[in-house]
């Protein structure tokens, strides 16, 4: 069976894990709290690659046809 | 390249690489200035109602629909749901939809035509039933004896062992055996009754001798200057694991199973894409950020919820609000056994209670500071 690459895709933006320090900071810049971002299931296949926990902070970047680049955050939630 | 001054840089990407590419150095501060005052004054302001121009947006337009589907030349049976139907299906988030497809890009040299349709083939599913000329109960022996039809099994190019082969192991329990005329299904458990081989016998019918599970049909058609298999059905998951297949570009047209497979991110540009594919094909013009806007919404708690009483208006906090929706006696009675509260933070709500919704204007509260008080 072929092993496959999945974060080549093109419906897959990059999806990166923001360190503590990043976390903090775009926390306090955007005025939320953890509840508050979009969320993202821990199984999902996205961020497969990523080992990311619960209350980890995805950073995702996405070719957006409006802004070129947008990013966007979302919360790494289980159940 | 010249650098871009640093107060700046908050404007989008695709905005700076635009005046990047296009304005001389020495003029770069001047043209940017210009552009950031245009994307400050194009900026939607804080309390404007998107969600309603949205909907609006999308809602107007959709009423000017045809209702057709849409046939595909040259293969009668392959017709897809196309029109009002299919956007209503993408926005509810239904499970199953009526015409589920993929789109599977091969990489070289099949695309350039390869083996195109041998490949197409190969991926088509075959059922047992397709190639049996008689399933039968053998009641005394407690078994299912299967004749296969010699001329349907070499048109696929299958023999019986072969048959057999790719039948084993794909129901627990059960021992397959060629036999001189047929291919025979017994129970392992001796002790199972009349009732389970009748339910066996239907799981029989529907097992798969050969191609990808789901697939029903396959059509090898080229686009641009490369062949892609069109196929009606999905199975995003077996198909992306095929050598041939390029893992890159291979899409599926069912939300849900592109969620399961490739996650959230994908599914919504996938609802993104689907939607806006329909509003094209129709010749309209609707502003994506509209699509973006109701993507987002959909995705936004880790799992695709549709736009319907069970999916993102379940998640509203105000009682009243989904009371509004659809089925309010049942969402007031629920809410009063709970003795929920409603804080009137929204717009619905407010609606009915004859206050100032908090939408524009309506957002700004008078403050005043206290110990400026003499």
């Amino acid at each position: 069976m072929k092993k496959i690459d999945l974060t080549t895709h093109v419906l897959i933006p990059k999806h990166s894990k923001l360190g503590d320090k990043d976390k903090e900071e775009m926390l306090k810049r955007y005025n939320v709290s953890l509840k508050g971002l979009p969320k993202i299931l821990v199984s999902d296949a996205g961020i497969s690659h990523l080992s990311a926990r619960p209350g980890d902070v995805i950073e995702i970047v996405r070719d957006s046809p409006t802004a070129g680049k947008a990013f966007f955050y979302r919360v790494v939630v289980d159940e | 390249m010249a650098d871009i001054p640093k107060e700046f840089e908050y404007l989008p990407q695709g905005v700076l690489s635009r005046v990047k590419g296009e304005a001389p150095a020495s003029k770069l501060k001047a043209v940017l200035g210009k552009v950031s005052e245009e994307f400050n004054n194009m900026q939607v302001s804080p309390g404007e109602s998107v969600g309603l121009v949205a909907a609006e947006s999308i809602g107007e337009p959709s009423t000017q629909m045809t209702l057709n589907t849409f046939h595909f030349a040259g293969v009668a049976e392959m017709n897809i749901t196309m029109g009002l139907p299919r956007i209503i299906e993408v926005l509810d988030g239904r499970k199953n939809i009526t015409t589920p497809m993929m789109d599977i890009y091969l990489e070289k040299p099949y695309s350039q035509g390869q083996d195109i349709k041998k490949i197409a083939l190969s991926i088509k599913e075959t059922l047992l039933r397709d190639v049996a000329s008689e399933i039968t109960i053998n009641l005394a022996d407690s078994r299912i004896e299967v004749i296969p039809d010699d001329a349907k099994l070499a048109e696929i190019g299958m023999t019986k062992p072969g048959v057999v082969s790719a039948l084993k192991g794909q129901i627990k329990g059960v021992s397959v055996d060629l036999r001189k005329e047929f291919i025979s299904f017994r129970l392992k458990k001796k002790e199972e009754g009349v009732n389970a081989i009748f339910k066996m016998k239907e799981k029989i019918k529907t097992l798969v001798i050969k191609g990808v599970k789901g697939i029903s049909q396959v059509l090898p058609v080229k686009r641009g200057n490369e062949f892609i298999i069109i196929t009606a059905g999905t199975n995003l998951k077996k198909i992306l694991q095929m050598p041939m297949v390029d893992v890159t570009r291979t899409v599926s047209n069912d939300i849900f199973e592109i969620e399961a497979v490739l996650g959230i991110e994908a599914a919504r540009q996938a609802i993104i894409n689907e939607v806006y594919k329909v509003i094209e094909n129709q010749g309209l013009n609707v502003d994506i950020r509209h699509m973006m806007l109701v993507a987002d919404t959909m995705c936004n708690s880790g799992v695709i919820r549709g736009i319907t009483r069970y999916g993102t208006v379940k998640e509203k906090v105000s009682v009243l609000a989904r009371a509004s929706f659809e089925t309010p006696i049942k969402h007031l009675i629920d809410a009063s056994l709970h003795g929920e509260t409603d804080y009137l933070n929204s717009v619905v709500e407010n609606v009915m209670i004859n206050q100032p919704v908090p939408v524009g204007t309506g957002m700004v509260k008078l403050a005043m500071k206290e110990e400026q008080k003499k």
